[in-house]
């Protein structure tokens, strides 16, 4: 008897051979290579910003920062320029994740009501635009004529409807109980009643995946400001960081308006370069991701093993 | 008509399709109102002025395409670059599936969650951030220049995003920093689904880690290894534009534009909106077609689509 049980308890060991010794140690470090190549980019970044730009400058910061000092985040925040395209990024996250996200919710409960006039055939018409795109140029010359160029709401309408996150959604309100709903009905509650003060509170759960998704999605949206933004005072974060990447002459500028000021008495050590504005802002546009990450790392699994299953 | 809103019941269900209806319109201007575009690939379509009748081109700009030598060369080149890309990926697609694998073979529990969790982070920062991060990495004063000269391997700083060599697999290695963690969370997730009764009753009978692996592990997460690799082979013209356009540049333009890049690159550089745009139906078509490909095989093997 008290064999069988062992069998059952996952207390039978393996036979450890030395091939299985050897293995496991190639394993563990293979993965820690792994890890500390995901790691330490973000790590040697942000201890750079943080370290003289001059010992930065010779590539002399690896390990560990030197000279500590946090003159590159207090210059970089007073680039107007930047401020601004926080506060759009900023907007356009908040905005476009509470678009999405009621949206979401209300289709994926909506498409679950039998009593709805041709449900099925609009829940196709909505599904399917998953699986086909009229490619970027008939994109564009769309959005140019509902004037959506040059315009906040070019970030908004074009990603509020999102049939992955509607799927999602619909899948869950189809696991909550009918007798819920039809409770709330006999009562004499109406569809959008059901909807605000039955569904909602149940499907907060799936609510807050589509919403860290949608958020994260809103965050990195780049290919928009690139199509249809001109207009410097609607540039995204993430567009920012690219053009001062790219463009030598432009943070030239910055860097000499920014020392030639208040700032000429700065010692050399702390004098901002190119590479260093560079590399303050790349840590400023990736703080927000690492610090929702841990909130969001719970979902994962969920969210993809309900995406699994077939709308 | 008037005897269906007669019932109650079909009323209700109207109204409820009038909540929809503002969402409704929403898709069918955002998603089907540009289908519509697809037209500007049989007219002279010259930007800033409005549509007319006499600007039809019939097929120019597709037999243009095969016509004018130069252009020919240029997406041939394009259709190389493309093939490279997605085929370096789909060659090396077993690899988040032998990450996962090995990862659930690890016994310490926070080392696996630590790994996990630093591996997947990537997947979640944009391009244009992965960009920056290889910029600030490999420019001349970054950490591999730095390191590579005090070991004594290179005497001078290298440049290694301005440069045209071997740029498939550097956007590959890019990709797979990115992606691979994210990617293995699948398999994670298959493997979990294991019955472990099967792994028990195997290591009674005395079978090792490797034997395990080999003839219980890999051919449960196969199914799942399947699908995927149809879903990539589905799109395997469309690689995205992000990556490959931030970070393009003078020395690799040549092996780093993919369709979807070029196509961004004629209509927004050089105007080239009809011909653009035909070259996108075409390669929605194509898309289509090998869509309709992969899940027909799908249907053949497993039984069962995955649309």
């Amino acid at each position: 008897m008290k064999r069988q049980k062992d069998v059952y308890t996952s207390k039978v060991k393996y036979k450890v051979s030395t091939t299985d010794r050897i293995i496991s140690a190639i394993t563990y470090i293979v993965y820690t290579i792994f890890a500390f190549v995901c790691v330490y980019p973000f790590y040697y970044i942000f201890i750079n910003t943080i370290s003289s730009n001059d010992l930065s400058q010779r590539g002399k910061v690896l390990f560990w920062p030197k000279e500590l000092h946090f003159n590159n985040y207090k210059q970089v925040m007073q680039i107007p320029d930047l401020f601004m395209a926080l506060k759009v990024s900023v907007e356009r996250t908040v905005v476009g994740t509470l678009f999405t996200v009621v949206i979401a919710a209300f289709l994926g409960f909506m498409f679950t009501r039998e009593t709805l006039w041709k449900r099925k055939l609009w829940y196709r018409f909505v599904a399917a635009t998953m699986y086909f795109n009229a490619g970027i140029i008939p994109w564009f010359i769309t959005m140019r004529n509902l004037h959506l160029t040059n315009n906040f709401w070019g970030y908004i309408l074009p990603m509020a409807v999102q049939p992955f996150y509607i799927i999602l959604c619909k899948t869950f309100v189809e696991s909550v109980p009918k007798e819920l709903q039809d409770a709330a009905e006999i009562d004499g509650a109406g569809t959008l009643r059901v909807f605000f003060s039955i569904i909602i509170p149940v499907i907060k759960p799936i609510l807050a995946t589509v919403a860290i998704f949608a958020a994260v999605a809103q965050w990195n949206a780049f290919q928009d400001t690139l199509l249809l933004v001109t207009d410097s005072k609607l540039y995204t974060l993430q567009f920012t960081l690219y053009q001062y990447i790219n463009q030598a002459s432009s943070l030239k500028a910055l860097v000499n308006s920014s020392t030639s000021g208040a700032n000429l008495a700065a010692s050399l050590a702390h004098a901002q370069t190119a590479t260093s504005i560079r590399m303050t802002v790349t840590i400023v546009v990736v703080t927000p991701i690492i610090l929702v990450y841990p909130i969001f790392q719970r979902f994962f699994t969920k969210g993809i093993m309900i995406g699994a299953v077939k709308g | 008509m008037k005897k269906y809103f007669q019932n109650k019941r079909n009323r209700r269900g109207f109204r409820e399709f009038l909540y929809i209806l503002p969402f409704l319109i929403l898709v069918a201007v955002f998603s089907y109102y540009p289908l519509y575009g697809w037209v500007y690939a049989f007219f002279d379509y010259k930007p800033p002025f409005p549509l007319s009748m006499d600007q039809f081109a019939g097929l120019k700009w597709f037999k243009s395409m095969v016509d004018n030598p130069v252009k020919l060369m240029q997406i041939l080149r394009v259709l190389r670059n493309t093939f490279a890309m997605s085929g370096l990926s789909l060659l090396f697609s077993w690899f988040p599936m032998i990450f996962a694998v090995f990862l659930n073979e690890i016994k310490c529990v926070p080392f696996k969650k630590f790994v996990q969790t630093v591996t997947t982070l990537p997947n979640f920062i944009s391009w244009v951030l992965v960009y920056s991060i290889a910029y600030c990495l490999l420019n001349s004063t970054g950490v591999v220049n730095s390191v590579l000269m005090n070991l004594g391997i290179i005497d001078s700083p290298q440049l290694f995003l301005q440069s045209g060599d071997h740029v498939w697999f550097k956007m590959w290695l890019w990709l797979t920093w990115k992606n691979a963690g994210w990617s293995a969370i699948m398999y994670i997730a298959a493997i979990t689904g294991i019955d472990g009764e099967l792994t028990e009753a195997a290591k009674v009978d005395g079978a090792t880690r490797m034997q395990i692996i080999r003839h219980i592990t890999i051919p449960s997460i196969l199914p799942t290894y399947f699908v995927l690799v149809m879903l990539s082979l589905a799109n395997f013209l469309s690689n995205g534009m992000e990556q490959y356009f931030v970070f393009e540049n003078a020395f690799n333009k040549d092996s780093i534009q993919v369709l979807d890049l070029y196509v961004y690159n004629l209509a927004m550089g050089n105007g080239g909106y009809s011909l653009s745009t035909a070259i996108s139906i075409l390669k929605s078509v194509v898309s289509v077609l090998l869509l309709c490909c992969t899940n027909g095989i799908s249907k053949l093997i497993r039984g069962e689509g995955f649309i």
